[in-house]
């Protein structure tokens, strides 16, 4: 395997903000990595940072084996970028929104019009060929941003919040086409704050917090290893029935009337706690990478 | 370089693609006001006037008016293109992101978008030109071009929309809302519109008169007078050189304001 990506000290200040705070990392050919973190943590500014649109502050950064900072131009021509924001052409219908991007990277334009046909068909976008773009629902816009990514046939993809704000169909013909790709050999970079989206799609991933990595795993086994294999979440438990569970000597979160414990053996815990306080509620459940991310990151609100 | 000129040229395509789509409502204006100045100004306001002399000629008014109707168009081509019309690519359709995303680079879209304001200032007043030589044939014989250098009025307009963008893409890197262009179009535009040597020669300005030089659209528009009176003195070189200088200036000046505003 080699890595397409590698970022050795690296940082990005905007003033006295530290955005990127000294950070390395590899992403390697061929899988899906993926960037979280609450808002402000610093996924967008690396992302920016490797599509070459933001100078880096320090540090180095190579994607592709080229220095961002001296070969922006043969980088970006290797990457399909599908932004956060929906900046699509509204002077453009769909298919020219493919074909005039197309143009950008200097494609003839028969291979043009048939990639860009292609890609209408892959994204299921057909029947809106001629539609303008702001016709055009959320989920199809999202969809044509994916479309407008790989117009290039890009060797690294970079999917910056794909899902947020879509419906669940939606949702599941992008996590389809990710996986598509990702066996068709593209490297799928990807920043979300679907817990859910990064635990089915990531070969591997960071959680980000203040322009630095908390963690770097496999969704799986950073379950396992921060959280344990499952959590009982106890409702209408007193103080009593809460220094009970801490005395388990398991990990436990308390959030308004809610207790959470983490554990690998729940079910005895449970029958335990059910027999000694009777009246309060309790259910088990499969531990996910949502607990991972809360556990790192707080409960609090963000901003 | 090569790719330089190709991204700017792939941004110029861009713009021409959703302007040639809608056309006939983009030449309407080009057509028909030249026609209402020419009948207002020309005939209306003209008809008052007399002994007019410019460049030691006499004069009638119309003819002394309509060429300064074609720079006018090249000014206000180029220089609203590259305001409102970059302002709104830039800011609320986010175009010059998506453009970014590609191979084509921040410096190559700032070019391209002003060659674009060129190509519009080029287009609008060639139009202009075209209606003004029919209607002298037809009405207005005053007006009757007849020396062969109006041929080069065209070139010299795109010069001029090169300028008027460039200028304008220096008030779009730095004003804070679209709101602001109220400020260049009343401090500077709507100045110049009225004493850029285009409805009366400079010469009536009196001891005002050396402030006239200082305004762009003077020397545009001194040039495409002459050419179209056939008319040449050592007055023309120069304002060709004011063109070009401040053309070059304004338009480094514009990319990197532009790279400073957009790059984060």
């Amino acid at each position: 395997m080699s890595s397409v990506v590698v970022a050795r000290g690296l940082v990005k200040r905007f003033g006295n903000l530290t955005a990127v705070d000294h950070i390395d990392f590899n992403i390697e050919q061929g899988e899906v990595f993926g960037f979280l973190g609450p808002n402000g943590a610093g996924k967008s500014t690396i992302i920016r940072m490797i599509q070459c649109v933001s100078p880096v502050t320090s540090g180095s950064l190579k994607v592709l084996n080229m220095d961002v900072q001296k070969q922006p131009r043969e980088i970006k021509a290797r990457l399909g970028v599908a932004p956060q924001d929906d900046n699509l052409d509204p002077d453009f219908s769909v298919l020219q929104n493919l074909t005039s991007y197309a143009r950008y990277f200097n494609m003839p334009k028969d291979l043009a019009n048939q990639r860009a046909n292609e890609l209408l068909e892959f994204m299921q976008l057909e029947e809106k060929r001629n539609t303008m773009i702001d016709d055009l629902s959320g989920g199809m816009k999202r969809r044509l941003i994916v479309a407008r990514a790989l117009i290039n046939d890009p060797d690294i993809i970079i999917l910056d919040e794909p899902t947020t704000g879509l419906d669940p169909q939606a949702r599941h013909l992008i996590w389809e086409r990710i996986r598509q790709l990702k066996q068709e050999g593209s490297t799928v970079i990807l920043t979300t704050h679907y817990m859910d989206e990064a635990e089915q799609l990531c070969d591997r991933l960071v959680i980000m917090e203040h322009g630095r990595f908390l963690i770097e795993g496999k969704p799986r086994q950073m379950i396992s290893d921060i959280v344990g294999d499952c959590v009982m979440e106890i409702v209408g438990a007193d103080d009593e029935a809460e220094e009970y569970l801490r005395s388990t000597g398991k990990q436990v979160e308390r959030s308004a009337d809610r207790l959470y414990l983490y554990s690998n053996e729940c079910r005895n815990i449970e029958r335990d706690f059910q027999e000694l306080y009777p009246k309060s509620q309790s259910i088990i459940r499969s531990s996910t990478m949502e607990d991972v991310f809360l556990r790192l990151t707080g409960r609090r609100l963000r901003e | 370089m090569i790719e330089m000129g190709r991204g700017m040229m792939a941004v110029w395509r861009r713009n021409a693609d959703v302007f040639f789509k809608t056309w006939k409502t983009n030449f309407l204006p080009s057509i028909f006001e030249p026609l209402l100045y020419l009948v207002a100004m020309g005939l209306g306001f003209g008809s008052l006037v007399s002994g007019l002399i410019y460049a030691g000629q006499p004069m009638e008014y119309i003819r002394f008016l309509a060429p300064g109707l074609v720079s006018i168009s090249a000014m206000y081509s180029g220089f609203f293109e590259c305001t409102y019309g970059s302002f709104v690519r830039m800011h609320y359709q986010k175009t010059f992101d998506a453009i970014v995303a590609t191979p084509v680079n921040l410096g190559d879209v700032i070019a391209g978008e002003i060659l674009w304001g060129a190509s519009k200032s080029l287009i609008n007043s060639t139009i202009v030109l075209i209606v003004i030589a029919i209607i002298g044939w037809i009405l207005f014989p005053a007006i009757r071009f007849t020396s062969l250098t109006i041929l080069l009025i065209p070139p010299i307009a795109f010069l001029a929309g090169l300028m008027f963008s460039s200028l304008a893409m220096i008030f779009t890197a730095i004003v804070p809302n679209i709101d602001s262009f109220n400020y260049p179009f009343f401090l500077l535009i709507t100045p110049m519109f009225l004493f850029g040597g285009t409805f009366f020669p400079i010469s009536q300005l009196g001891v005002a008169e050396p402030f006239a030089y200082l305004l762009p659209l003077t020397h545009a528009t001194i040039l495409i007078r002459d050419l179209s009176l056939g008319i040449s003195s050592i007055l023309n070189g120069l304002s060709l050189l004011y063109i070009i200088i401040l053309t070059t200036i304004a338009f480094y000046l514009a990319i990197r304001l532009m790279k400073k505003r957009l790059t984060r």
